[in-house]
């Protein structure tokens, strides 16, 4: 009896899903990667003869990805809530005796929400990408690599098993690479992207270990072998693994500690931070954790990790968002902030998957939907991205402030757009938490909401409002339909994602079988909420009085320590190349060092010794036949001698 | 009565004499023929031996002796002429060519 009444107050898991195979429009999952894979082939093999009509491929791919996924999607809809999981095999990908991964993949309710996501704002982003880049001699070089950073990701999502994911998740990690640094003439371009190729190596470790970890434990590594056998493995080793996917997902999603690369990825072109921040790779990390929720709903501290990584980096994330004067590299900070809380709903358990997800797709719409903004921005400043060089771009740039405008009023949380729906279950589902560690938790999280409202409004006045700053050099004007539309259909979603997704607990219900059922709330309204709405208020008052009615100054004021310090990523840098850089320079040079002297030394004394006494020895080949004949003599009578003094 | 150990004196005899002259004589021919003195003073002890024990196996050995001694004076005395045609000598110091 006392289960049942907990059932309604307590979160609950997901119970064991039985998986199904594909059949009907489900059965070609596999076009789902072979359209954007068809793309980067075609652009990237084909060379310059695609040059005049690659572009068109590129935006082409994407769309008739997404078209399919709406179509399995709809197939899905048809089948029962506990039928809807749906797997089939590709080809067996590896086969070695008792070793069997097959290439499989996975339609159900979680992939399918990121495949939609993935192909849905991805388009939109190529699309808009065609007018951005339109100027760029290396247009259809830049489509191949977007393409075949979607099919990474979608390799990433719909992998049914951990081998799978990884090769996606590697996938993810080279063509962001290969994007971040995409003019990579530019030193800070190419600096940048190495930057985010070896931090997100340093998370890929833990991965890479974590799914070791599972095959040395369970002998298998497809996501419904090691969640059947993770019940029976010891506490220590599902702690362990969970940790292992924690560190994956800092690497691929920029959470503390692994933070400092996202912030240099702006070097790449827009419509790539947009595909980073909106679509793709950042939100690898939260995937990966919520597909994991079986093996985290049985480890509390491992969770509780994931909940602390996701509430530092939100308030970290929201105070570097601050002090950038780079519209960009603010809106960079914004998308660590916002991923973090997408990790802190995560770590919080069946309570909170279902938020993470909620939020990570609202957050597609308006992040995608900024970057587009802050892109046609940049296009029309003479690539400019200094918002102290902005100002009073809303008269020449209607479209763009309208639409920038909604994504920033969904992202600070003003009801009914997309961030109120999304952010506040977040706040409050850490709050229900309970303990020390939920009120922490949640008090960072509505502390984080305050500081979401005062850096987005800092952007908004800066970039859009107050007197003009720019040169007489630039001439902006609204751009041209082939960018303003992408971002017209982003805002609307920006607009009605969140409220589509909470409202009648749409998203729960659908996701529920795969990620738990979190407890019922009661009413959209809850007093975190109003918390938060007041908060972001006073945090617009405040940053209305610094931005909006004071005129801004063209170079940067020396401001204050923290400002300082959030300037330079709160010393993400600095604390990396003290703590990591220097004592793993210090440690080569030991090495070198005892290398040198003590290994090579050794050898090489040996030999020397070796060379001098053979160049003694050989002085005893004299070529005296007698002489000769005198040492055997002499070796006869010591040989004929020892024997008679042992008594043989 | 010539007892074993006369034998055995005489042997010894016969062998420093062989040694002493390996080692000091120039000669590659009397080099060769004090060679042969060791090998009869060995067999000397052998055969000695074998008497003294009422055995075969010390005269068996002898034999051994004699015909590996002859192998060794044919494949020698080969060496030695074609050393001589070459070098004009039969100085075994001179033959020092193969040395460090």
């Amino acid at each position: 009896m006392t289960g049942s009444v907990h059932s309604a107050l307590m979160p609950q898991a997901a119970a064991a899903l039985t998986t199904y195979h594909a059949t009907g429009i489900q059965d070609a999952a596999g076009l789902l990667l072979a359209f954007p894979l068809a793309g980067a082939a075609i652009l990237l093999l084909g060379g310059k003869r695609t040059n005049s009509w690659g572009h068109y491929v590129g935006v082409a791919m994407p769309l008739l990805a997404f078209a399919y996924g709406v179509a399995a999607y709809v197939q899905m809809l048809g089948y029962p809530a506990a039928h809807r999981s749906r797997e089939l095999t590709l080809y067996q990908f590896i086969d070695v005796g008792r070793f069997q991964v097959p290439l499989g993949l996975q339609l159900d309710q979680l992939s399918i929400c990121f495949v939609l996501l993935i192909t849905g704002v991805g388009s939109l982003i190529h699309i808009f990408a065609v007018g951005y880049m339109s100027h760029d001699p290396e247009r259809r070089r830049f489509f191949g690599y977007m393409n075949l950073f979607l099919a990474a990701m979608l390799l990433l999502v719909l992998g049914n098993n951990y081998l799978a994911l990884y090769a996606g998740w590697e996938g993810v990690g080279l063509a962001s690479y290969l994007l971040i640094g995409f003019w990579q003439y530019k030193d800070s371009a190419a600096v940048a992207a190495k930057k985010a190729f070896i931090a997100n190596r340093v998370g890929d470790v833990g991965l890479s270990l974590g799914i070791m970890l599972m095959f040395a434990q369970f002998g298998t590594v497809t996501f419904q072998g090691v969640f059947a056998a993770v019940p029976s493995a010891s506490h220590g080793v599902v702690t362990a693994i969970g940790l292992l996917l924690l560190l994956g997902a800092c690497g691929k999603s920029a959470q503390v500690p692994l933070q400092s690369w996202l912030l240099d990825a702006m070097e790449g072109p827009t419509p790539v931070s947009a595909l980073i921040h909106a679509a793709t790779m950042v939100t690898a990390g939260v995937y990966l954790i919520v597909r994991s929720a079986p093996i985290f709903d049985l480890t509390p501290d491992a969770r509780l990790a994931v909940a602390i990584v996701g509430a530092v980096t939100l308030l970290f994330g929201a105070i570097i968002g601050c002090a950038k004067d780079d519209i960009k590299k603010a809106l960079a900070g914004s998308t660590m902030s916002q991923i973090g809380y997408m990790m802190l709903a995560a770590g919080l358990g069946p309570a909170g998957y279902v938020f993470a997800i909620a939020h990570l797709l609202a957050h597609g719409f308006f992040k995608a939907g900024l970057f587009l903004g802050a892109g046609s921005i940049k296009h029309e400043m003479n690539e400019e991205v200094d918002m102290r060089r902005f100002g009073g771009l809303a008269k020449v740039m209607p479209i763009t402030w309208v639409t920038f405008g909604l994504a920033y009023l969904a992202i600070i949380g003003i009801p009914p757009l997309s961030g109120f729906f999304t952010k506040d279950p977040i706040i409050d589902a850490a709050f229900a938490k309970g303990g020390t560690s939920g009120a922490l938790l949640g008090t960072a999280a509505l502390i984080g909401a305050g500081i979401t409202g005062f850096y987005m409004t800092r952007v908004m006045l800066m970039t859009f409002h107050g007197e003009r700053r720019w040169d007489d050099t630039v001439h902006p004007h609204e751009a041209p339909p082939v960018m303003t539309w992408p971002m017209i259909v982003l805002a609307i979603g920006s607009v009605f994602a969140g409220g589509l997704l909470i409202v009648d607990n749409r998203l729960l219900n659908f996701l529920g079988p795969v990620t738990g059922v979190p407890p019922t709330r009661h009413g959209l309204w809850t007093w975190s909420g109003i918390v938060a709405l007041a908060l972001v208020v006073v945090a617009f008052g405040i940053a209305y009085a610094l931005y909006g009615r004071r005129e801004i100054p063209v170079t940067a004021p020396a401001g204050s320590p923290v400002t300082v310090a959030a300037r330079k990523d709160l010393y993400g840098d600095a604390i990396n190349e003290g703590l990591l850089m220097r004592p793993g320079q210090w440690l080569t040079r030991l090495s070198v060092f005892f290398d040198n002297r003590g290994v090579d030394g050794l050898v090489n004394s040996l030999a020397a010794a070796t060379g001098g006494s053979s160049g003694r020895l050989r002085k005893l080949q004299s070529g005296f036949v007698r002489s000769y004949a005198l040492s055997m003599l002499v070796g006869g009578v010591l040989l004929v001698g020892a024997l008679l003094l042992v008594r043989l | 009565m010539v007892s074993p150990a006369h034998f055995i004196a005489l042997s010894v005899i016969l062998f420093v004499i062989g040694a002493v002259g390996v080692l000091v004589r120039r000669n590659a021919i009397v080099v060769f023929m004090c060679v042969e003195l060791m090998l009869n003073a060995a067999n000397l002890a052998f055969v000695a031996f074998a008497r003294m024990h009422n055995g075969l196996d010390g005269q068996l050995i002898a034999f051994f002796v004699m015909v590996v001694a002859a192998a060794e004076v044919v494949v020698g005395l080969a060496i030695l002429t074609s050393i001589f045609r070459a070098r004009r000598s039969a100085s075994v110091d001179d033959a020092n060519l193969m040395k460090y």
